[in-house]
């Protein structure tokens, strides 16, 4: 066989040229300035006048929501707060955030054990953030899950180790946003997984099973789903058997994210070159050894974007439970501010809100763009 | 491996006419819809032959040896690979596909897994094999066909050429009886065929039950026992090399080999 070295060049090619340097760049912020604001008279207009409003309603949301602003107020005494919104320098009233922020963030749980919810919050924030680190992706995980599940559910409900029980019904607030998103996800991935896998089975009663779920569910609103799951499905059990209304919620919110995430995996499977399924095969590899192996890891790297896509909408779409009388985070703000002395204060309820929300939607963004560059480094020549 | 493509020397053969035939395809039938891509393609192959397939694309070559590890499905007809007949029965599928080694024209290794993991991937999870010795096993085969220092890449960091001689490594690690190729150097620059094709006058060289389906007449030459010719799906002429190449009976071999030598 051949002496060559196969790592080294080809053998009579001539010397390369001596390498030159890269054109000397033209770039800086000075030179991009330039190029981009004010390359003409009109760019220099345009530039300018946005300038001008940007900066204007910047100093002026400023002025609302820092400088006079109000942060707190003794009594409900409001009137400080009235007299502040029709002045003519209005300030925001975040004394309704600095009252009402523990029933925002808990809702109806009892007052004297709000902190049981916080350290759910935290836990789960904890759950989320070690299951985010590529270190911890071990089969312990799956035990610390079920032990941060098994406990969430003793803090939350009690009646063992000393703590008082509290009914469901009195949940409320960011745990239940959290609650139904997590296991909302936490079960309607891998059910999406099966039902893209389903689809493309060479079992006609699967494939076809699979083609009505994904169908059926996605053509009809989540809130209809909510509705048949509170409102309908009891009538259907026997007399005095009566199922959690937040788990019938919660049942509705993993099929209709399965549906959803079934077709995300299904476009992955597809993308995936027929050679890679036929080497699988040829290799002898089994059926769930093909999947498991080959198939799933690459199919899931492709879709990162609009999986993430799909997970952050329905983080926010669990807020449609309120619909059913469930109290999640945005339906406790919404009650914050029916009590008369806080009426109309509600812009500033709905901001803190956002920010909870966009932190915890930005995370997942975020992650999900390093998890990609981690995982496709592959690719990378 | 040291035989160069060039020399006119055919290797020894290995054939082995006491034990019962390695591949037997008995009048076997496929259509894909109305088609009819392959039409009574008898064939038997003993073990330790090598056997070229050539004829003009489409000619249903490429179909008839994905038939063996049924990659596709013929509809009329027998397969029997190493004693087990090729039908419904799973257990003979999985049986098979043990000891049949595949290589494609299009590498299709596992661009996730590095060099190393596509090796072993399928001796731990099909053969059963312990991580250690598996990666041994690797190891030694991806020293023979010369990338033993590439083994922790990934596959979209290596020449085509080099992706090819993996792809043939990581079929040898299951230790087939027999092993298929289809058209392996079709998709390579004209300067990574020969690294290629040694590696596999090399198996040649040791014995193993090949099936190649190739346009390399000098490899068909150097290695085959015996020379295939399909056209429109059917077997049209066989024998060996030297026959077949210079005194060809029918009228579509010759043309095909006057355009394939045209070409070259």
């Amino acid at each position: 066989m051949s002496d060559i070295p196969l790592n080294t060049s080809v053998a009579g090619v001539p010397e390369a040229a001596a390498p030159r340097q890269p054109p000397a760049l033209t770039t800086g912020p000075a030179a991009w300035l330039r190029a981009n604001l004010f390359s003409s008279w009109l760019n220099t207009a345009m530039t300018l006048v946005l300038a001008y409003f940007i900066v204007r309603y910047a100093i002026s949301f400023v002025d609302w929501a820092f400088v006079n602003a109000i942060w707190s107020v003794p009594n409900n005494q409001t009137a400080a707060c009235r007299a502040l919104k029709t002045s003519p320098n209005p300030g925001a009233c975040w004394a309704v955030i600095t009252e009402k922020h523990r029933f925002i963030l808990f809702g109806t749980y009892p007052y004297e054990e709000h902190w049981r919810p916080a350290v759910v919050c935290v836990l789960f924030t904890a759950l989320y953030v070690v299951s985010a680190m590529r270190r911890f992706w071990r089969w312990e995980l799956a035990v610390v899950w079920a032990v941060t599940l098994v406990a969430i559910g003793i803090l939350m409900w009690g009646g063992v180790f000393g703590l008082s029980y509290v009914p469901q019904e009195r949940w409320g607030g960011l745990p239940i946003t959290l609650i139904l998103a997590t296991f909302g996800l936490a079960f309607a991935f891998p059910l999406a997984i099966l039902v893209a896998l389903g689809r493309r089975s060479s079992m006609p009663a699967i494939r076809v099973l699979c083609i009505a779920y994904v169908e059926l569910i996605r053509g009809v609103p989540l809130i209809s789903l909510l509705f048949m799951a509170s409102v309908m499905f009891p009538l259907f059990l026997p007399e005095g058997i009566n199922i959690d209304k937040l788990l019938r919620a919660q049942v509705a919110v993993i099929l209709f994210a399965g549906a959803y995430l079934a077709e995300v995996v299904r476009g992955g499977l597809q993308a995936l070159p027929k050679g890679q399924y036929e080497a699988a095969e040829a290799l002898g590899l089994s059926y769930w050894q093909k999947t498991g192996f080959i198939i799933l890891p690459q199919a899931l790297r492709l879709v990162i974007p609009p999986l993430v896509n799909t997970f952050i909408g329905f983080f926010k779409d669990t807020s449609l439970v309120l619909i059913i009388g469930i109290f999640d985070l945005l339906t406790a703000g919404k009650t914050a501010v029916v009590e008369p002395a806080w009426q109309g204060f509600g812009v500033e309820v709905y901001i803190a809100i956002s920010v909870i929300y966009f932190v915890y939607c930005f995370a997942m963004s975020r992650y999900s763009q390093n998890l990609e560059a981690e995982l496709n480094r592959h690719r990378v020549r | 491996m040291s035989a160069a493509l060039d020399t006119d020397t055919h290797i020894a053969s290995s054939i082995r006419t006491d034990a019962p035939p390695a591949i037997l395809l008995d009048r076997v039938n496929k259509w894909y819809g109305s088609m009819h891509v392959l039409r009574d393609v008898s064939l038997q192959v003993a073990t330790g032959e090598r056997v070229v397939v050539c004829g003009p694309s489409g000619s249903g070559k490429s179909t008839m040896i994905r038939c063996i590890n049924r990659l596709e499905q013929h509809q009329e007809g027998r397969i029997v690979v190493d004693g087990h007949e090729l039908a419904d029965d799973v257990r003979a599928l999985d049986a098979i596909r043990r000891e049949v080694g595949m290589v494609f024209q299009s590498f299709n290794l596992f661009p996730h897994l590095t060099i190393l993991e596509n090796c072993t991937l399928a001796p731990i999870w099909v053969r059963r094999m312990p991580k250690r010795e598996a990666e041994e096993l690797a190891m030694h085969y991806l020293t023979r066909v010369k990338i033993p220092d590439q083994a922790l890449k990934y596959p979209g960091q290596l020449s085509g050429g080099q992706q090819q001689r993996v792809a043939i490594a990581r079929a040898l690690c299951m230790k087939p009886k027999i092993m298929l190729f289809d058209e392996p150097t079709s998709a390579l620059d004209p300067e990574m065929i020969k690294e290629v094709l040694d590696t596999m006058v090399g198996l040649a060289e040791d014995g193993m039950t090949m099936i190649c389906v190739t346009h390399e007449m000098g490899f068909a030459r150097q290695v085959a026992d015996r020379v295939v010719f399909m056209d429109r799906g059917e077997v049209v002429e066989q024998g060996a090399p030297e026959q077949l190449f210079s005194n060809p009976s029918t009228e579509r071999l010759k043309t095909f080999l006057s355009q394939i030598l045209r070409g070259h």
